[in-house]
């Protein structure tokens, strides 16, 4: 039988997706249900006043109407960050309480105070609408580099400094730049994003009081964790009385990790009125409440001699956590982003202190790459710039720094296990034709056009996470995964994962890899995701993890179910365990014709006492039956790696700036499926070039935000992108048996650094931020005019 | 969205008569509903027009197109007739929003709307266009008033509006790059005697560049007005672009367009 793993499988779940038949949380209609709408704030900082109902409860088709205080009298508990973060004077991070419904202040725009229930959405609107809510507005801290100085948002919380955190050595750091020839410096800007999944969140709860459980139909990566937080911290029922479901998902990018305000006040609230509640968020409200993403304001120093070696990093930053900490809100800035700060370079000392700050804006989360793309934003950016002031080829000195060995031990944290960022590198640069940009650069001039060149070489760390690695910097919670591998007696297969795939393909890839393992034809393999009620347990899906960690489990087990069937074979056929071999769905007995299927050894397995065999084919110490379960936590990080090279050209008149040519060579390991992992890459591409070019989360200084609608906020649309050239090298993860690493979040990783050196590259090296909007390029195009007219 | 009355019209008399002070004509819905649904506007009606079958439709003549009000972007831009009479228009209603608008939005709706963004009203003024209603007849230079403001009194129709070929024309648009509406465009066309350069997206209301078109009609070229540098005092100036890179970008697209003349 060929070998599934590593072709162009054909999408599974693409018949049900193009033909209208996927099944999302909205297209869920539970009978007797009521529509629930959410008043929310207006204002970015308020202290609540009085809240009346009175008016709105009499308006029609009202069931109930609950608010803050209901939630406090009943002990809701609050929404929680997942990690805990230590300063580097050792005191504690600083969190704020987060009620579902605000009672006493509202910290952002979008914060809800109330949820209207009623019969019909359009009564619940209306209904909505007369709630009256007397604010004392205060004034709001949003911006992110001065929140600090800003009016106090939370009582008790200082500075709006939630830590302080450190993460490597100051005084080495500060010997290294000592020795240096140059230092090269940087004041960069993440710019804030908004995920924007296709699918906007939605909800339904539903209780059955015979049962006393509460079900939750809800837009969620990991309904697993989900259900443990809303028990564990949300006080909303005991996890074995309350289901969580996550259907159809259409889209997340981390925006639909958390456990959200609607979750928790609908779950609650239905039980409390014994009826199905349904929420659907319009797009406005999207805008305004779910987790952005990046918003980091840093200053990086790179410490190098003259001929290019790199000897120090330093890395100063303040990120914005929004108006709350949320789930991944304080590990996204910290154990995400300062590890990988330093690339993929041998940097021999380094720091990276982050600040992570309280303003009155919507709360920042993981979003697509979550912690790397800052990372490598800071660092490819000063690298780029260390070139210029070096005078060396960006590629050359990016060679020169590389590592030569594997395992890599990199400066702050990782070891990484396998790689070959020299071969990445001088594929890219044949895939670009990297010599022939002068020839190009000199064409775009002859049209009066500037044309530039960038590069970047990333690594990030996937597969999160190890729980030994995360329990040694001290952070709480390993990631591990779960599959179950359960047989039909007719041989079909199901397999339970505790991944969730909301755009990733698993129902394909994930069959791929039991189909080679078990030697079953794909179309008897099902793969169940998504319900509580379905599989034990599972963390779900983000930081590339669902293939390097959730896959893994899926080939544990199936490796479990190999074995029994040897031990079972054996039985069967009289011979002894250790001969048996398994190949192609076939248990054959070494020097022997005889064999037994997987079909069969399901089969007997499941039903042993059959007519004319007149022993149970069951070995001793064997229960009947053929499930197996695996909890894999890895060993280790996955580091995927790669470079990437983009050209843009410029029009000096317009500011116009169009991306020419973008070439993405990486390395994922074994890849399962190549035509999934372009379509992840091309996502990824789409989403790193929209934050470099197109996209932005503006809040004016009352914190309003601007951008709250596509008339405004920037989606890239396909007419933006060149046709992407993508290529890889392959070198196989050797900390997981099947060499994987993860391509989920490369594109949003690597993107936005390559394409910003390429446009500050045509730029005469002028610094501009993200998004590079024709207005910032114009002014900078004015800028080099005057000073080339100087010079000349 | 709060309840409304739905009507049909099967011709402008009907529609007209149905007119009130809380009522709307329907015809794409593309800024109506939208207002509608973000609580922006209220209507008691919404009067329906797309079924007048009058409303629709493109005629050329020897010296004009005219076209229906109820024509969809994406009749004018997929017309032959208009390609080969007045491509430049044709161009202009291919870039207007997405396939989505220009499969429902109107000519008729986009003009009536006045948007200080929106692409027809300069082709209207290049074009010295007639604005046809169930009334009377407006020259262009006389219906745009100001911003989302227009000549039209309640209850008056737009039937079609009739361009005049030009000698030559381009629209260029420098569009924002979000809802791609005009952050400038500048429709030059140039007729015998004289050449409009009709700038949307710069100030609260479409206009003729009076010092530019002056300068094109002395000398069509783009040398002409190359360096000129306009009065940015009255221009928008917003989150996507400073009322000076808005001043710029009018000569800039303004010769762009007598380029590709
Ligand atoms: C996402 C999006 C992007 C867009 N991008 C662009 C763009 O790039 N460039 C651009 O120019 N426009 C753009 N538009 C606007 C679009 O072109 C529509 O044409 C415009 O919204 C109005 O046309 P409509 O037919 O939809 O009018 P409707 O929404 O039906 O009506 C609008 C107004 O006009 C009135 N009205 C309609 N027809 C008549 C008539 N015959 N007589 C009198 N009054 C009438 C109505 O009473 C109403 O007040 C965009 C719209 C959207 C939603």
């Amino acid at each position: 039988m060929a070998s599934l793993v590593g072709s162009r499988v054909e999408r599974k779940e693409d018949k049900r997706f193009l033909t209208g038949k996927g099944r999302y949380t909205a297209d869920i209609n539970l009978a007797n249900q009521t529509y629930a709408i959410f008043v929310r704030s207006p204002h970015a900082r308020a202290s609540i006043k009085k809240l009346n109902i009175d008016k709105a409860l009499k308006s029609s088709g009202v069931v109930s109407i609950l608010t803050g205080k209901e939630i406090a009298d009943d002990k809701i508990g609050g929404l929680i960050a997942g990690w805990a973060i230590r300063s580097e004077d050792g005191t504690e991070m600083k969190c704020p309480g987060n009620p579902p419904l605000a009672k006493d202040n509202v910290n952002f725009v979008g914060d809800p105070v109330a949820v209207v229930i009623a019969e019909s959405l359009a009564e619940a609107k209306e209904a909505a609408e007369k709630v009256e809510v007397d604010y004392k507005v205060l004034k709001a801290v949003t911006s992110t580099a001065d929140a600090m100085n800003g009016d106090t948002i939370h009582e008790g919380i200082d500075k709006n400094l939630c830590f302080d955190w450190l993460l490597g050595d100051r005084q080495k750091v500060k010997e290294a730049f000592d020795k240096a020839d140059k230092v090269i410096s940087i004041d960069i800007i993440n710019n804030r994003l908004i995920p924007n999944a296709m699918e906007p969140r939605a909800c339904v709860a539903d209780y059955n009081a015979a049962s006393e459980e509460i079900t939750l139909y809800t837009t969620s990566q990991n309904p697993h964790l989900s259900r443990l937080i809303m028990s564990a911290f949300g006080n909303v029922a005991p996890e074995h009385k309350l289901r969580v479901v996550a259907p159809d998902v259409g889209g997340g990018f981390g925006s639909k990790i958390n456990v959200y305000n609607e979750d928790i006040v609908c779950s609650w609230a239905a039980k409390k009125i014994n009826r199905a509640i349904k929420w659907v968020a319009e797009r406005s409200e999207s805008f305004l409440t779910d987790i952005h993403g990046r918003d980091h304001v840093t200053h990086a120093e790179l410490a190098v001699t003259k001929d290019g070696k790199f000897l120090g990093f330093k890395n100063e930053t303040i990120a914005n956590l929004g108006a709350y900490a949320r789930v991944f809100g304080t590990v996204t800035p910290t154990y995400l982003f300062g590890p990988c700060a330093t690339g993929v370079y041998e940097i021999p000392a380094a720091y990276t202190n982050v600040k992570a700050v309280y303003t009155n804006t919507a709360p920042v989360d993981a979003y697509r790459g979550a912690g790397r793309p800052e990372a490598t934003y800071t660092i490819e950016r000063l690298v780029e710039k260390a070139s210029m002031e070096l005078g060396i080829d960006k590629t050359e000195l990016r060679i020169k720094n590389f590592p030569t060995a594997f395992p890599f031990k990199q400066t702050l944290v990782h070891t990484v296990d396998s790689g070959d960022y020299v071969a990445g590198m001088e594929k890219a640069k044949q895939m670009a034709d990297y010599k022939g940009f002068e020839a190009r650069r000199k064409e775009s001039e002859a049209k009066g056009k500037l044309r530039g060149i960038g590069v970047t070489s990333y690594f990030e760390a996937c597969g999160i996470a190890p729980s030994a690695a995360v329990m040694s910097l001290g952070c709480g919670v390993g990631l591990w995964e779960s599959a179950e591998v359960r047989f039909n007696p007719t041989g079909q297969v199901t397999v339970y994962t505790g991944s969730h795939s909301h755009g990733q393909s698993h129902q394909t890839t994930f069959a791929q890899i039991a189909a080679d393992e078990l030697g079953v034809p794909i179309e008897n393999i099902d793969i169940v995701h998504g319900d509580t009620d379905k599989g034990t347990f599972g963390m779900g899906t983000y930081g590339s993890r669902s293939l390097a960690v959730g896959g893994i489990a899926i080939v544990n087990a199936c490796k479990k179910i190999v074995e029994k069937g040897k031990r079972v074979t054996a039985k069967m056929l009289e011979a002894n365990p250790e001969d048996v071999e398994f190949k192609d769905g076939e248990f054959i007995v070494s020097k022997s014709n005889k064999k037994k299927t997987i079909g069969e050894v399901a089969f007997a397995c499941y039903l042993p006492g059959v007519r004319d065999e007149m022993k149970s084919p069951l070995p001793e110490g064997d229960e009947p039956g053929l499930k197996e379960t695996s909890f894999y936590d890895p060993s280790n990080f996955s580091f995927p790696a790669g470079t990437h090279i983009a050209e843009v050209e410029i029009d000096p008149e317009t500011g116009h700036v169009k991306l020419e040519k973008y070439t993405a060579c990486d390395d994922f390991g074994r890849i399962i499926n190549p035509m999934v992992v372009e379509g992840q890459v091309h996502g990824g591409l789409a989403q790193g070039i929209g934050q470099a070019l197109y996209e932005n989360a503006e809040y004016d200084e009352t914190g309003q935000l601007m951008t709250g609608s596509y008339m405004d906020y920037t989606m890239p649309r396909a007419d933006n992108f060149p046709e992407f050239n993508i290529g890889y090298t392959c070198t196989h993860a050797t900390t997981n048996p099947l060499g994987v690493k993860g391509c989920g979040e490369a594109g949003a990783i690597a993107a936005p650094p390559t394409v910003m050196n390429a446009v500050i590259d045509a730029l005469g090296g002028q610094e501009v931020t993200m998004p590079a909007t024709a207005e910032k390029v114009w002014k900078a195009c004015k800028n080099l005019k005057k000073s080339n007219a100087k010079a000349a | 969205m709060k309840d409304f009355n739905y009507h049909s019209a099967k011709d402008s008399k009907e529609a007209s008569k149905l007119a009130s002070s809380s009522s709307a004509f329907l015809a794409g819905g593309m800024t109506t509903i939208p207002s509608m649904k973000l609580g922006l506007a209220t209507y008691k009606d919404l009067i329906d027009i797309k079924n007048i079958k009058k409303l629709s439709g493109i005629k050329v003549s020897g010296k004009s197109v005219t076209i229906g009000a109820a024509t969809k972007h994406v009749e004018v831009s997929n017309s032959k007739d208009v390609k080969k009479a007045i491509p430049s228009l044709s161009s202009l209603a291919e870039g207007i929003g997405d396939p989505q608008v220009r499969n429902r939005g109107t000519i008729g709706g986009s003009i009536a709307n006045n948007d200080p963004s929106a692409d027809y009203p300069s082709a209207c003024i290049a074009l010295n266009a007639t604005i046809h209603t169930n009334e009377r007849k407006i020259e262009a230079a006389k219906f745009f008033k100001g911003m989302f403001e227009t000549a039209l009194k309640k209850g008056e129709l737009i039937e079609a509006i009739e361009f005049q070929i030009p000698e030559k024309s381009s629209y260029q648009k420098h569009p924002n790059p979000a809802s791609r509406y005009a952050i400038v465009g500048v429709y030059v066309a140039k007729h015998k005697g004289d050449v409009n350069v009709a700038v949307t997206g710069a100030k609260s209301c479409v206009y003729n560049d009076k010092d530019m078109s002056k300068a094109l009609t002395g000398n069509f070229s783009s040398s002409s007005i190359d360096g000129m540098d306009l009065d940015s005092s009255e221009m928008n100036s917003d989150m996507h672009a400073s009322a000076d890179f808005r001043a710029s970008l009018v000569v800039t697209q303004a010769k762009k367009a007598v380029d590709a003349c």
